[in-house]
């Protein structure tokens, strides 16, 4: 074993996963283990494959060779629909129903899952009140809502069917720092409460550092370096990814210079 | 109230709630048809463009033309059903043009279908997948919800053009609001004419309203709105149709009449003897002059009246010119033994082609027969009725004189007679027995070579009523009756400017005359 969280079961496993687009391969033999209770951060620039890696977990994307499976079940023979009802799915764009309320986007999962009427109401009360919305929010339409309520109820939604894993596809690429800061804190601390297994796409290192506990460099569709935050800067003897760890390290002592703290 | 508003109104409920009957029905279909198109079209680029395409051509064929197609294809399709299943269909009528009109209303809906869902945000059809939407899921919780007020913005479009296209289904034998079009322009009943533009608009207007409420409805997610624009569609809808469940009842006998006035008065005068006898009698009326007699022989229609002259060439496809008795004859055992037909006899007057001119210019260029006709041919224009030209008889005087005129030009055959008045036509291909001959002192040239064939007006009978007791008795006495001046009269009271009468009240006064 490479890596000491590299366990005999763990919730999501990727083996010798390849995804071409024409000539391009977005991802290339890509294997990789997420254990469970994982952060998992998948960092790299445009077109280096973390999207597409993310997305083969939940079936939206099929490999064209290689293997996904979760909680021990290969994907590709579990309906799509079925398998993506108890995996949580947090993205950029957020995707509310335009023409559902709060509180109807937040219960579509369990409503797909037959869950009655009662037992719904109860959980999108529970999770306004843990995504730090107020109750009088679920009636509103999406339309009504700042961009970070909006995510807010992207993460409520995406918890609704009491998920073990959350997939996040940049959930935060759209918000202002503020609110992005506050979400962030808010989503790790649900993670750790829920006991949640969590794969988060990212651009932003910095990010990935604060909330990850385990980071994974993507680079032309394949692997560039994988470990804990502090790991990966002690060890990693690629320059590129010694640069994209630098870089918010580097950031935080000028801060620190120029803000005199 | 005006006699002629007053005649309008009396036959709105039948002429409204067959109009609504057809619209509703064939936007039903289209909407069956085009929405699962448009979702198959939206999911796949490769079907898109050759569906699309394929609709956009079908919306170039002009709407009158589609109708008149799907006759002969109708046709055609009930014969192979009668010879395969035992049975056939009607090939008049509603079918026709409820197969064309469903064509018709088909590309808009599939066009704002397409566009619709193709429209649908991204991210949102993403989440769909994301939070574990079947594709069954998708289409039904979040595209097409999200789709409605695009796709019923192309369902009020395709209302529009339904409700407009539907007045032209007159001519192949359904009733609509095309009949006080259609009758009113070959009569010159302006306030015919003007009473069906308005109520087809009207018509046109209320649904294109209705649906609009259900489009704002959509678009604001208003249950109350759409709700309240359905209401009103259904209970408008209900309105109009609610005259036709009497019509339902079937009729025992059908009288078809071709497209103009000596046809109008004589079908009223043969469903008034056949009502007397205490029939349920319907018309058709403004059929085709080639679709009537093809009706007549499958049976669609009962009983018409038509030319000998026309059957021999058009039907028996003869071009010789055996005489008059000679024509009659052939014409009775040939098309009983061809298609079971009954020529009842002739009603005692032609109407034949006749090459009529203006009496003070056929004097000034010395024209007097078909042969003086033919040297002056050069210098004059020829003005003829829209199937003219195109019918055997043409060839066969043409042929036989050999016309060379300067220019040929198509009217409706209310505005031939006008263009001999005005100098568009200096000669035109009249009808004998029009009233309008006399009226506007016109001379008709003499045939000396008898190359135009003879025009016996008779009544024709369907296979099946051949040897209806009841339907021959009713009509025998019409045999021999009519002659050419009390049939010039009653056109000319139906065609005239001033102090004219409706068609049925011209075979009424036909009749008194006929029995005196």
């Amino acid at each position: 074993m490479l890596y000491p969280w590299a366990m005999a079961d763990p919730a999501i496993q990727l083996s010798g996963v390849s995804k071409r687009y024409g000539a391009h391969a977005a991802l290339d033999g890509v294997d990789l283990a997420v254990p469970r209770g994982a952060f998992v951060a998948l960092v790299g620039g445009s077109g280096s494959g973390k999207t597409t890696l993310l997305k083969t977990i939940n079936g939206l994307i099929a490999p064209d060779a290689g293997r996904v499976t979760v909680d021990g079940e290969d994907v590709a023979a579990v309906p799509p629909h079925q398998l993506r009802r108890r995996i949580g799915y947090v993205f950029q764009e957020v995707g509310l129903f335009p023409h559902l309320s709060v509180a109807e986007n937040i219960g579509v999962t369990p409503r797909l899952l037959g869950w009655d009427r009662a037992r719904i109401a109860a959980r999108v009360a529970e999770l306004l009140e843990l995504v730090a919305l107020p109750s009088e929010m679920a009636a509103r339409a999406p339309a009504a809502l700042s961009g970070g309520q909006r995510q807010r109820v992207g993460v409520a939604r995406a918890l609704a069917a009491e998920p073990r894993i959350v997939l996040m596809d940049e959930p935060f690429g759209a918000l202002d720092p503020v609110i992005r800061d506050a979400l962030g804190a808010d989503v790790r601390a649900l993670h750790e409460r829920l006991g949640l297994t969590t794969v988060m796409v990212t651009h932003d290192m910095a990010e990935a550092v604060l909330l990850a506990d385990r980071i994974v460099v993507l680079d032309g569709g394949r692997i560039l370096a994988d470990g804990a935050p502090a790991e990966l800067m002690a060890h990693a003897g690629d320059p590129q990814v010694r640069a994209l760890l630098e870089a918010p390290k580097r950031q935080a002592e000028r801060l620190r210079e120029r803000l005199g703290a | 109230m005006s006699p002629r508003l007053q005649a309008a109104f009396d036959r709105l409920p039948e002429y409204l709630g067959w109009h609504v009957a057809l619209s509703l029905s064939a936007l039903a279909l289209g909407l069956a048809i085009s929405l699962p198109l448009a979702v198959a079209a939206s999911r796949s680029p490769r079907l898109r463009w050759p569906v699309l395409a394929l609709a956009s051509l079908i919306q170039t064929i002009p709407s009158l033309a589609l109708l008149a197609l799907f006759y002969p294809l109708l046709l055609a399709l009930s014969a192979l059903s009668e010879a395969v299943l035992g049975h056939g269909f009607s090939a008049l009528g509603f079918l026709p043009s409820l197969l064309a009109l469903t064509l018709y209303s088909i590309l808009p809906i599939l066009r704002n279908g397409v566009a619709g869902i193709t429209g649908v945000d991204p991210a949102v059809t993403q989440a769909a997948d994301g939070v574990g939407m079947t594709s069954r899921q998708k289409l039904f919780k979040v595209e097409l919800p999200l789709a409605a007020p695009v796709i019923m913005a192309g369902v009020r479009t395709a209302a529009v053009w339904t409700i407009g296209a539907a007045t032209l289904s007159t001519p192949v034998g359904q009733t609509s609001l095309g009949n006080y079009i259609f009758a009113g322009l070959q009569t010159e009943n302006w306030v015919f004419v003007l009473f069906g533009c308005a109520a087809s608009a009207a018509l046109a207007l209320s649904a294109d309203q209705l649906l609009g409420l259900v489009e704002l409805g959509a678009r604001r997610r208003s249950r109350l709105l759409a709700g309240g624009g359905l209401a009103g569609l259904v209970a408008g809808a209900a309105l109009a149709l609610a005259p036709l469940v009497g019509f339902g009842e079937p009729s025992a006998y059908v009288v078809g009449a071709k497209n103009f006035s000596e046809q109008y008065i004589l079908a009223e005068m043969m469903a008034d003897r056949l009502e007397a006898t205490g029939a349920r009698v319907s018309r058709k009326e403004d059929l085709g002059s080639a679709v009537a007699y093809r009706a007549l022989a499958a049976g669609e229609i009962d009983v018409y009246v038509d030319y000998s002259g026309t059957l021999w060439s058009n039907v028996l496809r003869r071009t010789d010119n055996p005489g008059r008795k000679a024509v009659l004859k052939g014409l009775t055992d040939e098309l009983a033994r061809r298609d079971g037909v009954l020529v009842l006899g002739p009603l005692g007057f032609e109407n034949a082609y006749a090459f009529a001119m203006r009496a003070d210019r056929a004097a000034a260029l010395h024209v007097r027969d078909l042969g003086d006709l033919a040297r002056a041919s050069q210098g004059l224009t020829l003005g003829t009725d829209i199937e003219f030209l195109s019918r055997p008889e043409w060839k066969a005087v043409d042929a036989a004189y050999g016309f060379r005129f300067r220019d040929k030009r198509v009217f409706q055959p209310t505005f031939m007679y006008r263009a001999l008045a005005s100098g568009d036509a200096d000669v035109i291909s009249a009808f004998s027995s029009d009233g309008r001959i006399a009226a506007d002192n016109l001379v008709v040239l003499a045939d000396p070579k008898g190359a135009l064939p003879p025009y016996d007006a008779v009544i024709l009978v369907s296979p099946k009523h051949a040897h209806d007791r009841r339907l021959l008795s009713a009509l025998e006495p019409l045999v021999g009756a009519i002659s050419v001046e009390a049939m010039r009269d009653a056109n000319l009271s139906v065609d005239r400017d001033a102090g004219k009468v409706t068609p049925a009240e011209a075979a009424r006064a036909l009749e008194a005359r006929i029995r005196r």
